[in-house]
């Protein structure tokens, strides 16, 4: 298919990504992609699949096994001058990296007063859902959007990861890249050839409605649009914002939407307690109390471990809590 | 000369008293009397066929993803056989065998396969800690624990389980240090197969053994034949007796392969060629152990026959009883996050129930 004179394919978020990496390591040539198996297994969800044979093993480098190692020299990669992308296998394979990402990723440019930067990306699948082991399925994005100094983009359809991708490799500071690993495969969609970019720090408008504001990112948007569609029923008409990214946040986007509607819903897979819900019921405090027609709802995961397949189910947010939480909104 | 020195790793020797053609090493000697060696060749053969349907059953959709053991057998009965009751064990994520060794029941480990955290809970009384995931962690683990039954005055030692990926985690030179600087009555046991998913050994290290790396923190390491069981009993016997008399450390290579998948979620034909294995099958563990068992005639097809038939009937009942378990109820995921539920927990508990 064809736009204009761009190339269209439906394709599915991995292998939007994979396209992403080519296209921005053909265009520049300081990109280079670390991590465990990303060489020639092409990563174990396949997104960097074939670069390595395209790119050479001095662009595309399976590293020994070891997280904070990965990091921590992609931090001296970035500000020796290339534009490493280091990828963490697991979001549960992640925390060895905290050091690095909070005292040094976070705050070099900071504290070298600008004189030393690294623009580095970490892609990092995360989320349950996939019936995954132990350590397979955290949502710990709100502990990466506390740390100063890094910017964190969870992409939630197909063409959103290629765009969002594309902006967070060029940006000048370092990016945190969550992908929903639970629709990694779930979604196709058309997805051009060649180069777009979609802002950083800008929300997306899903759908529009006039009821009821659905806050939400990555596997989520998914859920919401199915509890949307099915709240049609109630003749509830629901707005979706895909946050796309969560720090730095767009308040403006979410407070003009709850101005409108006066109510608020926001999902999330991550425990509840200190959870981005938290940070965004506050923003709408302060910025938008007075249009409030009650208070805002949390649909999220719970402050426990996310549990193992058998009982994955209960942990995970689902459209009939959603639909249960936009009634009590609806109703207060 | 002890077994410490004569293979000292930079002499580059690695131990082995059983070859693969099941005769001995000149000068070698089995640790194990002949029913002794076919009680543990009849585990062995459990083990792998357990570990089969393991595999076959999450292809079938019925178990979880699967970490199997195919092919470290030897190690893994051969490093628990030495233990002694009281003894901890820090399992990696491939530790069929040193659980079923430990005493862990097929169907508690099927249950945590299948997606049941209770599968997790160790029976009062058998030391050995879930699984743990993130790779090389849980090495600093059992230092503390050797470290805390030393300050205790416990003569019981610990060992955890590696791969050759782990070596490069932080937390493992960490865990050989502090264990070096305490004396920690622990083993280092590396199951070198090889692979890290698809990372070869070679890409690992720039090291020749992963042994040799003991000498830097100050401790005996040494390279074992990890296909060859009598040589894994014979070297961690040795690292035990050891370890409990207050020598401290001792890190092990066992040197064997992954004849299978990394997990059931893995595609090993795209890293690895069919003829990269073909020069590693003889020099399976249960081959060479057949072979002599076969030698000093006690194995025939027979035997063979009535050991396979025992286990699968076993490995039947196993399944079913594991199956038979039911859905865990939902306070079942609230209930053991803390020794009592909080208030926010009880809160959200009650919520979702309210849901459902």
């Amino acid at each position: 298919m064809a736009e204009g004179d761009r190339t269209m394919a439906k394709l599915n978020m991995v292998e939007a990504i994979n396209l992403a990496l080519r296209e921005e390591m053909e265009r520049d040539n300081r990109v280079v992609i670390l991590g465990e198996d990303v060489g020639k297994e092409g990563g174990v969800f396949r997104v960097t699949d074939g670069l390595q044979a395209k790119f050479g093993a001095d662009r595309v480098i399976d590293t020994p096994l070891a997280e904070a190692g990965i990091v921590g020299s992609a931090f001296g990669m970035a500000v020796y001058g290339l534009r490493p992308i280091a990828e963490i296998q697991f979001e549960g394979f992640l925390y060895p990296c905290l050091d690095q990402i909070n005292n040094h990723i976070g705050r070099i440019r900071n504290r070298s007063r600008g004189r030393f930067t690294c623009p580095l990306v970490i892609r990092l699948p995360y989320g349950g859902g996939i019936h995954a082991p132990e350590h397979h399925s955290d949502s710990p994005e709100a502990i990466l959007a506390h740390i100063p100094g890094i910017k964190v983009v969870i992409p939630s359809t197909p063409y959103e990861a290629k765009g969002l991708l594309f902006s967070a490799i060029r940006d000048p500071d370092p990016v945190i890249f969550f992908e929903p690993k639970r629709i990694y495969r779930a979604i196709r969609e058309e997805v051009p050839e060649g180069d777009y970019t979609i802002p950083l720090g800008k929300a997306r408008l899903v759908q529009e409605g006039k009821d009821v504001t659905m806050v939400v990112w990555g596997a989520m948007v998914r859920e919401a649009l199915n509890a949307a569609e099915q709240l049609k029923a109630d003749k509830i008409e629901a707005e979706i914002i895909d946050l796309r990214t969560i720090s730095p946040i767009d308040s403006e986007t979410i407070v003009t939407s709850i101005r409108k509607t006066g109510r608020g819903v926001i999902v999330h897979e991550a425990p509840k307690t200190c959870g981005l819900g938290a940070e965004i019921i506050a923003l709408i405090n302060e910025k938008a109390l007075l249009s409030l027609q009650a208070p805002i709802e949390r649909v999220t995961g719970f402050d426990i471990p996310v549990p193992l397949m058998k009982t994955e189910h209960y942990y995970l947010p689902n459209p009939k809590r959603i639909i249960l939480a936009v009634k009590r909104v609806m109703s207060f | 000369m002890g077994l410490m020195e004569d293979y000292h790793p930079l002499k580059g020797k690695m131990f082995q008293i059983l070859k693969p053609d099941g005769t001995l090493q000149p000068g070698g000697k089995p640790p194990l009397t002949d029913q002794e060696t076919l009680a543990l060749y009849q585990k062995m053969v459990f083990i792998r066929l357990a570990d089969q349907r393991a595999l076959s059953l999450q292809r079938q959709g019925r178990f979880g993803t699967y970490a199997p053991i195919w092919g470290q057998e030897a190690c893994q009965v051969g490093s628990t056989y030495p233990l002694q009751k009281g003894d901890w064990v820090f399992p990696a994520f491939r530790e069929i065998g040193a659980a079923l060794m430990m005493g862990i029941s097929l169907k508690k480990f099927y249950l945590y396969w299948m997606g049941n955290e209770m599968g997790s809970r160790a029976p009062e009384g058998i030391n050995m800690m879930p699984v743990s995931v993130p790779v090389g962690s849980q090495t600093l683990h059992a230092v503390g624990a050797a470290w805390a039954a030393k300050i205790k005055g416990d003569k019981i030692v610990t060992i955890a389980y590696f791969g050759d990926g782990a070596t490069s985690k932080g937390d493992f030179h960490e865990a050989m240090n502090f264990a070096g600087v305490f004396k920690a009555p622990t083993i280092f046991f590396c199951q070198n197969n090889q692979f890290a998913i698809s990372v070869p050994r070679s890409l690992q290290t720039a090291s020749k053994t992963i042994a040799q790396k003991a000498i830097a923190y100050g401790f005996d390491g040494i390279q074992v034949d990890g296909n060859d069981l009598f040589a894994v009993i014979m070297a961690t016997k040795e690292a035990v007796e050891k370890a409990r008399s207050g020598a401290g450390p001792t890190l092990i290579e066992g040197v064997t392969y992954r004849f299978g998948p990394h997990t059931t979620a893995d595609d090993p034909t795209k890293y690895r060629k069919e003829e990269e294995i073909e020069p590693w099958k003889p020099l399976d563990p249960l081959v060479r152990l057949r072979l002599y068992l076969k030698g000093r005639g006690l194995w025939n097809e027979e035997v063979e026959t009535r050991i396979t038939e025992e286990a699968q009937k076993e490995i039947d009942q196993t399944v079913k009883e594991a199956e038979a378990v039911p859905t865990p109820e939902v306070e079942e995921i609230f209930k053991y996050v803390f020794a009592e539920m909080t208030p926010p927990l009880k809160e959200q508990l009650e919520y979702l129930k309210s849901t459902l």
